[in-house]
């Protein structure tokens, strides 16, 4: 097959690009330009396209001996993930911005261009599993991605291809090594990409502004404190609420809801945040709709939150009952349901109801 | 896909001598010959002595081919250097002179070389920077400078232009710019980089007061090039140290690199008049053979008919096209996997490319400038290399197009 590389410059997607030339493809490397000034060299472990990015992208592509580019996908990005990920706070969500990259970017932009330019299928480094256009998790269960890519429709899954869901981390660093990539002990990339310092709230003020509210006790309605824009809040928050007074019998307080509309900031105790009920919107099932109700997993971050599950339809759209409780669930994320390590529907959660309304 | 070498020369079309170009063999025998030697030509033994030498013999025959006198040529180490040291250096001398000239003239079409040199000027020095605008060819009026001068004739410090656009080969009427700016007494930079060898460039006939070349656009080694400055044109220097070059440029002489400079201008300009049919030949060859292939491609730029300053109208290798409904970035991928190498030519440090500035300011529309790619010929390409090309362009264009323009 003719394959596309999506070398982000880390170690993954390089080793992800040596295995699609090894198994003979015919590959290309392209290295994705996001942000419009990028930054002359990473901070740590956070951030990513940076020119030294770029560089290791392109030195991973001539140890294989494959053609590289830089493809300018800033503005796709720009549109698509950062300023939906403003605009998700600023609705009182919490959204994923990777899950958005791969729906929107690599499984979309990147890959309709590449099908339009003569390649067969994209290639990442994903630590996921795919074949028959099955997704499943990968066998490292620390590195697992399939989360993030649960939202790419069939057709998106038939033109991906990724190569590393069969090795953990740890395989993939010493492969890494003796193919002679130097990127091998490259750190892992953590955190929002866009977001170089780590600041999220600050950035969400920069491009959102101030506007500060109440911050408002769940149970008797009482105003605790303010805040400085509901965007510098997510559900199941803890720290940094700058409360006035402590809750009675001292028990630590979380934001339990945002309510940008009325501009508050809702808290309480611990209880409050167990979810039992998630409210999704209209499903996508990448490899067939499965007999409903569909009893399985349901994981509702990019890293825990799992949970024994029923989904049902409701008017076309999903509703999961989680067997365990799960906290700081927020709107904006994504509801995925496997069954055992096989994914099989994914939503984004609107609303969730608890024992105790909240 | 992945190209043969054969010898160390890969069977592609390289159709990108603009960027740089092969280095004559003469060339490379000469810096050979230099490499295995020892000897700084500033130390004052018989080795020193001998590599001063070789730096003088180059510096000579370098001013007589272009016109300039021996203590005109100040080495340095490329286009970038001698574009920075003349806008810089004549800025700050001219200055330092008379505190009122804080004014810049450029062309918008300037090298990144000189834009960034005047735009760094203009944060840090707090200069002023009049740009000229050019007519749809790309080409500078004389009347548009002295309008510009006529603004306030005293503030100027300088006037820079360059000779031959990179992107789209126009050629500047050099000399008629120089006589503008002359007539209120201010330098003149042009950068010649592209147009020495290409077309007829004689630095004391066109009277500029500076004028920078480089090397590996016309045979010579990368990392070498001159800044030819008038012996009564004060400037300033850029990098401070051992003054070797008229205490305007510091730095110990690269003598192989120089001897190997020397050899490519003179030898490129000794067969510049026999090269240039050639190579125009070939360029009108690539144009006709796109254009009955892509009939609704655009060729960029002064047809190249005509005469300016007694040579062609346009750099004879170069051909710029735009391809509507395509994405530059998107050609230039599909022709190098079908060996055939060219530039979008577009500014592109971080892989986000911004649409030619120089397109932009002949009135372009940003996707025209974004769907296009420049061809430039040099002294090894053959009607093969063009041949390639019209092999491939059709059903790359019809593939790019599927791909789309950016919006």
């Amino acid at each position: 097959m003719k394959l596309l590389a999506a070398m982000s410059g880390g170690v993954d997607s390089a080793v992800a690009a040596a295995r699609a030339v090894d198994a003979g493809h015919d590959v290309t490397g392209v290295h994705l330009a996001l942000s419009p000034s990028p930054a002359a060299a990473r901070q740590g472990a956070r951030g990513c396209c940076t020119l030294e990015d770029a560089r290791d992208a392109r030195r991973a592509a001539d140890v294989l001996g494959i053609p590289f580019y830089v493809w300018d996908m800033h503005e796709r990005f720009g549109a698509d993930v950062v300023d939906d990920f403003v605009a998700e706070y600023a609705a009182g969500r919490t959204p994923n911005p990777c899950l958005r990259c791969n729906e929107k970017i690599k499984f979309a932009a990147v890959l309709d261009r590449a099908v339009a330019l003569g390649f067969d299928a994209v290639v990442t480094g994903h630590h996921a599993r795919l074949s028959g256009g099955v997704l499943r998790r990968s066998v490292d269960p620390a590195k697992d991605q399939s989360y993030v890519l649960a939202v790419l429709s069939a057709a998106q899954l038939s033109r991906a291809v990724f190569p590393l869901g069969d090795s953990t981390k740890d395989d993939v660093r010493r492969e890494a090594a003796s193919r002679g990539l130097a990127v091998a002990a490259k750190p892992d990339s953590h955190d929002v990409c866009f977001i170089a310092d780590g600041d999220t709230r600050g950035f969400l003020a920069r491009r959102l502004g101030e506007a500060p509210g109440d911050i408002v006790d769940a149970e008797s309605g009482e105003v605790l404190g303010r805040h400085e824009g509901t965007f510098g809040f997510t559900i199941g928050q803890r720290r940094g609420l700058r409360l006035s007074r402590p809750a009675a019998g001292g028990q630590p307080r979380y934001v339990l809801s945002i309510s940008p509309v009325s501009n508050t900031v809702t808290v309480g105790r611990a209880g409050l945040l167990d979810v039992h009920t998630v409210h999704a919107g209209v499903p996508l099932w990448p490899s067939g709709r499965p007999a409903l109700p569909f009893r399985g997993t349901a994981q509702l971050r990019a890293h825990g939150a799992l949970s024994p599950a029923t989904a049902r339809l409701e008017a076309g759209s999903l509703v999961v009952e989680l067997a365990e409780p799960q906290r700081g669930i927020a709107a904006g994320q994504a509801v995925v349901l496997y069954d055992d390590d096989r994914v099989i529907g994914s939503a984004t959660v609107r609303s969730t109801r608890s024992v105790v309304p909240a | 896909m992945h190209r043969s070498t054969l010898g160390g020369v890969t069977a592609a079309a390289y159709l990108d001598h603009a960027a740089t170009t092969p280095m004559l063999p003469s060339a490379v025998r000469a810096m050979s010959e230099q490499l295995i030697r020892v000897g700084n030509p500033s130390s004052l033994h018989a080795a020193g002595r001998e590599s001063r030498r070789v730096v003088e013999e180059a510096r000579e025959a370098i001013a007589d081919v272009l016109g300039a006198r021996p203590s005109e040529v100040v080495f340095t180490s490329g286009g970038t250097e001698s574009d920075n040291l003349a806008v810089k250096g004549l800025f700050w001398a001219r200055r330092d002179a008379d505190l009122r000239r804080r004014r810049i003239i450029a062309s918008t079409i300037e090298h990144h070389a000189v834009l960034d040199s005047l735009e760094w000027l203009r944060k840090q020095e707090d200069a002023e920077v009049t740009y000229l605008p050019v007519d749809h060819l790309g080409r500078v009026h004389p009347r548009e400078l002295r309008a510009a001068i006529a603004e306030a004739p005293e503030d100027v410090a300088l006037v820079t232009i360059m000779w031959a656009n990179n992107e789209v080969g126009t050629v500047q009427p050099i000399a008629e710019l120089a006589a503008v700016a002359h007539e209120n007494a201010i330098p003149l930079h042009t950068d010649a980089v592209q147009a020495v060898g290409a077309v007829p460039v004689d630095f004391a006939a066109s009277r500029v007061d500076a004028l920078t070349v480089t090397g590996h656009k016309l045979g010579g080694p990368v990392g070498v090039g001159a800044l030819l400055l008038g012996r009564d044109v004060a400037c300033t220097p850029v990098l401070h140290g051992g003054g070797q070059e008229r205490d305007v440029r510091s730095g110990t002489l690269d003598a192989p690199a120089i001897a190997a400079f020397a050899v490519a201008v003179t030898e490129t300009v000794r067969d510049r008049a026999e090269r240039v049919r050639r190579l125009a030949g070939l360029r009108d060859e690539l144009v006709r053979g796109v254009l009955d292939r892509v009939p609704d491609a655009v060729f960029n730029g002064d047809p190249g008919d005509g005469l300016v300053g007694g040579g062609p109208s346009r750099l004879p290798g170069n051909a710029h096209l735009s391809f509507p409904g395509c994405e530059g970035d998107a050609l230039l991928m599909l022709l190098d996997a079908r060996g055939v190498e060219c530039s979008t030519g577009s500014a592109c440090s971080a892989g986000v490319s911004q649409p030619s500035h120089v397109l932009m300011a002949m009135g372009a529309s940003v996707d025209r400038a974004r769907g296009s790619l420049r061809f430039s010929l040099g002294h090894t390409s053959t009607a093969a290399d063009v041949e390639q090309l019209l092999s491939a362009i059709g059903p790359v264009v019809e593939r790019a197009r599927m791909a789309g323009a950016r919006r």
